[in-house]
């Protein structure tokens, strides 16, 4: 009984730490912030997650003990490290970090347009009220004049 | 450009529950299992760290209208408070006792008073640690 439990165990925990060497590796070779987010989020993710489960089985299937804890780490690190590395990525890329060897960067353009328009549209939506106003104003006074 | 933190605020709203159960856990536990009143009171600090972090401290504070320099000033209160009482049963100071309670729902439980004891120091650190964060955050 207690021998099947540490076969589970160890497999998974040894897939783990094996995913989370191949993130370690990714975060030293890959060249920029951008690439070296996508190894340290999805595989040390995947790693942390073999990891617990492996405990998890582990103690459920030799100790029957069933950690409510472990399945609430599972779920936690599932949610909210994919976050972080979005979070990571997207300041990165507010504050201008170059990108090794793009070909092509679609946000920029929209970046850059969304910022444009905004400062003209601002600015015609007040013309446009100033204006409108003394429109209504002419023709307020056109129509008393012209009674 | 209106930043747009969708995906934080949405995570944010999942992951609170999650920790202030998980603290929850923490402060019930602390008699018999690791956890207790410090920690559980830090991870609701954490828990309402992030909730500044991620929607701004006014809207926080609106939803959340506790002033926590009396949360901090309340805990030790209490703390000092359950020391009191068992003087007034002619004990030393802070003796603590516990006994067993037949509950509704849980059936034979075990009650100590150390749980108003770890009360107050819960509600010391949560006070203290945002209030740090708070004071570090704000511009006076």
């Amino acid at each position: 009984m207690s021998g099947s439990g540490e076969a589970v165990g160890a497999i998974l925990i040894l897939v783990g730490a094996i995913f989370s060497l191949i993130s370690a590796i990714g975060g030293i070779r890959l060249p920029d912030v951008y690439t070296r987010s996508h190894a340290a989020s999805k595989s040390s993710t995947l790693g942390v997650l073999c990891a617990l489960a492996g405990t998890l089985l582990y103690f459920l299937i030799s100790d029957g003990i069933f950690s409510v804890r472990l399945i609430l780490g599972i779920f936690f690190v599932f949610l909210t490290a994919p976050v972080a590395a979005h979070v990571l990525c997207r300041s990165a890329y507010r504050n201008d970090v170059p990108m090794a060897g793009a070909v092509e960067d679609e946000l920029a353009q929209y970046y850059g347009m969304n910022k444009d328009d905004q400062g003209t549209v601002e600015k015609d939506v007040v013309k446009l009220d100033a204006s409108s106003i003394s429109m209504i104003d002419k023709e307020a006074s056109l129509h008393t004049s012209e009674t | 450009m209106k930043p747009n933190n969708v995906i934080l605020q949405t995570v944010t709203r999942v992951a609170v529950f999650i920790i202030f159960t998980f603290s929850i856990y923490l402060f019930m536990s602390g008699h018999h299992q690791p956890g207790g009143g410090f920690i559980g009171g830090l991870s609701t600090a954490a828990a309402i760290v992030l909730l500044y972090l991620s929607f701004g401290i006014e809207k926080v504070r609106e939803n959340i209208p506790v002033d926590f320099k009396k949360l901090a000033a309340v805990g030790v209160f209490i703390a000092v408070g359950t020391g009191l009482v068992s003087i007034v049963y002619g004990q030393p100071f802070l003796t603590q006792t516990f006994g067993h309670v037949n509950l509704p729902i849980f059936g034979d439980t075990e009650l100590a008073s150390a749980m108003v004891f770890d009360t107050g120091v819960a509600l010391a650190v949560i006070g203290t640690a945002v209030n740090i964060i708070l004071s570090i955050s704000e511009d006076r």
